[in-house]
C-alpha cells in the first residue's frame, strides 16, 4: 500500500480550521435545537429582571446606572452557568460520542476551545438580550454609558470564567450532576476568595501570604472593579488568564483520561 | 496498512493488552476474535487514537498513533464499538459535521456524501433525528461516517451487531468490496462473519494474541477437521466397526439429533474408508459430510473453554 502524501501546510491549515469550525458549529446548532439554551436565556432574563427591580431597587435608588442589575450576575451565573457547562464533556463521555470525536483528526485543544466559545456565545446572546434594561435607564436618566458597557464586559468575562471552570470539571466525570455541583462549589469559593467566608478559615490556618494570594484570586473583587466602570488592564488580564488556565486544565484532564 | 508492535495497555494491575503484534496490509481483512474483555476494543481504541498505549507502538499507514496522531487519524476510518453518534442531530447534519472535520467541503463533499448515502441506503432517513432511528440505521450512519473520507485503513468494531440478516449480508458484501485496496480490521463475535469476509483471523484472549492465520488454517486446527459426519439409525455394531478402522480416532453420536461424527487420527483422510465400510454394511445414511473444521470449537479451545466445544 502506498503511504498517502503528508498533507501540505495549506491542507493542514484548512483541515485545522475545518475541525475547529466543525465542532463550533455543531455545538451552536445544538444550542438552537435543544431546549438547553432557550431555557437558559429565558430563566436568565426573568431572574435578572426580577432581581434588578425587586431586590436591587433600580427605580427607588434614583440613580441612572445599572449597578443594581450587574450586582446580581455572579449569583445568577453561579446557578445557571454550571448547568450550561455540565454537559459539555460529561454527556459526550456517557453517550460514547467522546470516542468518536477524539478519533477524528482534531486536536484536543481545538475541541475544548470550540466548545467553550460556543457556550460563551450562548451566554453572550442571553446577556445581550437584556438591552431593554439599558434602554430604560438611558431613557429615564443620563447614565454613564461607558460604565454600563464595562459592566457588560465584566459580566461576560465572569460568565466566561465560570464556563471554563465548568468545562474542565465536566471533562473529569461522566455524571452531569457531579459536574454541576462541583462547578458551582468551585465557582462559589472563587467568588468568595477575598471575603471572610474563605479568608477566615485560611487565616486561621496561619498562612497570611497564602490568604493574601487567595484574596487576589477573588472573582468577585475583579468583577466588581470592572462593573463599577473602572476598566483596569489587570482585571481584564485576570479574567483572560483564569479562562486560559481552566481551558488548559481541561485539555490536560482529557489527555490524562486517555492514558488512564 | 495497520501495524502494532508489542502493543500493551495496563489499567492498574490489569494487563488489558499484552505484547500485541498485528500487521494488516492492503487487501487483507483481519477478523479479530476473542471473548468479552479479551482486549479487542482496547487495542482498537489505541490504534484509533482514543486511548494511549502503556507500552509498544501502533502505526496507521506509517504514521505513529502517538507521535503523529492527526495524520494517523486522517488515514483511518473508525467505527467504534456501539456505533456512537450525536442523537440530537439529523443524519445529514451529522455526516456534514464529520465531513467538515475531515476537511471535506464543497463538491467533493457532496459527492462523497451522496455515495455513502446510496451505499448504506440512508436516503429515507436523511432528515430524521438520529436518536429516533432503529439500531440498524444508527450503525449504518456511524459506518457512513467512518467511510466518508475514503480511508486506506479501516477499523470496524462489531459492524453488523443489531443488523438483520439482509443488512448483514449487504455490509459483508461492502466490506469484501472495500477490502481490495484497503487494510481492514474487523472485531466481531459472529464466527460466520469471519468465514464470509475475513481472509485472516486472530484470536485474542486475556489481552494476548493466541492464534493467527487464514480461516482455513484455523479450521484445520479443529478436531473436526477432516471428520466425517452423517445421519444414520442407531446401530451399535456400525459404531463399533467404525471405531475399529485404523485411521479413526473416535466416534461420537450427538445425543440430540443422533448425528454420527467420525474423527480421524491427526492428519488422516478417512472419507473413503468410512464410505466403503458403510457400503459394505449396507447402512442407510443421510447427509454424509466431510467436515472442514469448526471455528467455534477452535475459538473455545484457544480461549480456554474446552467444555463447551463438545456441545457445539
Amino acid at each position: 500500500m502506498s503511504i498517502p502524501p503528508v498533507a501540505s501546510a495549506r491542507d493542514s491549515r484548512r483541515l485545522k480550521r475545518g475541525a475547529f469550525a466543525g465542532v463550533l458549529l455543531r455545538e451552536l446548532r445544538g444550542y438552537l435545537i435543544t431546549p438547553v439554551a432557550w431555557l437558559f436565556t429565558v430563566i436568565f432574563l426573568l431572574l435578572a429582571g426580577a432581581l434588578t427591580f425587586y431586590l436591587g431597587g433600580l427605580f427607588e435608588r434614583g440613580q441612572a446606572d445599572l449597578q443594581p442589575f450587574f450586582q446580581f450576575h455572579p449569583w445568577l451565573y453561579l446557578v445557571l452557568v454550571p448547568a450550561l457547562a455540565m454537559r459539555l464533556w460529561a454527556e459526550e463521555r456517557r453517550s460514547g460520542t467522546l470516542e468518536l470525536l477524539m478519533t477524528l483528526p482534531i486536536r484536543p485543544w481545538e475541541a475544548v476551545l470550540a466548545k467553550f466559545l460556543a457556550a460563551w456565545i450562548c451566554v453572550g446572546v442571553a446577556l445581550a438580550l437584556t438591552f431593554p434594561m439599558w434602554l430604560t435607564i438611558d431613557y429615564l436618566g443620563n447614565p454613564d454609558n461607558g460604565a454600563i458597557l464595562a459592566g457588560y464586559l465584566g459580566s461576560l468575562l465572569l460568565a466566561g470564567a465560570f464556563l471554563a471552570i465548568g468545562e474542565c470539571v465536566s471533562a473529569m466525570t461522566r455524571s452531569q450532576v457531579i459536574a454541576f455541583i462541583l462547578t458551582a462549589a468551585i465557582c462559589f469559593l472563587l467568588l468568595m476568595a477575598g471575603y471572610p467566608l474563605v479568608q477566615q478559615p485560611v487565616q486561621a490556618l496561619g498562612w497570611p501570604v497564602f490568604a493574601d494570594a487567595l484574596a487576589e484570586l477573588s472573582l468577585y473583587a475583579h468583577f466588581n472593579a470592572i462593573s463599577r466602570g473602572v476598566l483596569d488592564l489587570r482585571d481584564l488580564a485576570y479574567f483572560l488568564l483564569t479562562i486560559a488556565f481552566w481551558l488548559t486544565a481541561c485539555v490536560v484532564v482529557l489527555d490524562t483520561k486517555r492514558g488512564a | 496498512m495497520i501495524e502494532t508492535e508489542r502493543l500493551g495497555k495496563r489499567y492498574g494491575t490489569l494487563q488489558a493488552v499484552d505484547d500485541l503484534d498485528l500487521r494488516v496490509t492492503a487487501g487483507q481483512v483481519l477478523g479479530l476474535l476473542g471473548p468479552n474483555g479479551a482486549g479487542k476494543s482496547t487495542s482498537m481504541r489505541i490504534i484509533a487514537g482514543y486511548l494511549l498505549p502503556t507500552s509498544g507502538s501502533a502505526r496507521v499507514c506509517g504514521h505513529d498513533v502517538v507521535r503523529d496522531p492527526l495524520n494517523a487519524r486522517r488515514a483511518l476510518g473508525y467505527l467504534p464499538e456501539g456505533a456512537p453518534s450525536y442523537g440530537e442531530m439529523k443524519v445529514r447534519e451529522f455526516l456534514r459535521f464529520a465531513a467538515r472535520i475531515r476537511g471535506l467541503r464543497g463538491i467533493p463533499r457532496d459527492r462523497r456524501m451522496g455515495e455513502m448515502i446510496a451505499l448504506l441506503q440512508l436516503e429515507a432517513v436523511l432528515e430524521r433525528t438520529i436518536e429516533t432511528l432503529s439500531k440498524g440505521f444508527r450503525r449504518r450512519v456511524c459506518l457512513a461516517q467512518a467511510l466518508l473520507h475514503d480511508p486506506p485503513a479501516l477499523i470496524l468494531d462489531e459492524p453488523t451487531d443489531g443488523l438483520d440478516p439482509n443488512q448483514q449480508r449487504e455490509v459483508h458484501a461492502l466490506i469484501r468490496d472495500m477490502a481490495r485496496d484497503r487494510a481492514i480490521i474487523l472485531c466481531t463475535h459472529a464466527l460466520n462473519e469471519v468465514s464470509t469476509v475475513c481472509n485472516r483471523v486472530a484470536i485474542l484472549s486475556d489481552g494476548r494474541l493466541r492464534v493467527q492465520g487464514t480461516p482455513a488454517e484455523l479450521e484445520a486446527q479443529s478436531r473436526y477437521h477432516g471428520a466425517v459426519s452423517f445421519h444414520a439409525p442407531a446401530n451399535a455394531l456400525l459404531r463399533e466397526l467404525l471405531a475399529r478402522l485404523p485411521e479413526v480416532q473416535e466416534v461420537e453420536i450427538d445425543p440430540g439429533d443422533g448425528r454420527v461424527t467420525v474423527f480421524p487420527r491427526a492428519g488422516a483422510r478417512i472419507l473413503g474408508e468410512v464410505q466403503r465400510l458403510l457400503d459394505a454394511q449396507g447402512a442407510k445414511v443421510d447427509e454424509l459430510q466431510l467436515e472442514r473444521g469448526r471455528l467455534d470449537e477452535v475459538f473455545s479451545r484457544v480461549t480456554g473453554h474446552v467444555a463447551t466445544a463438545r456441545a457445539a
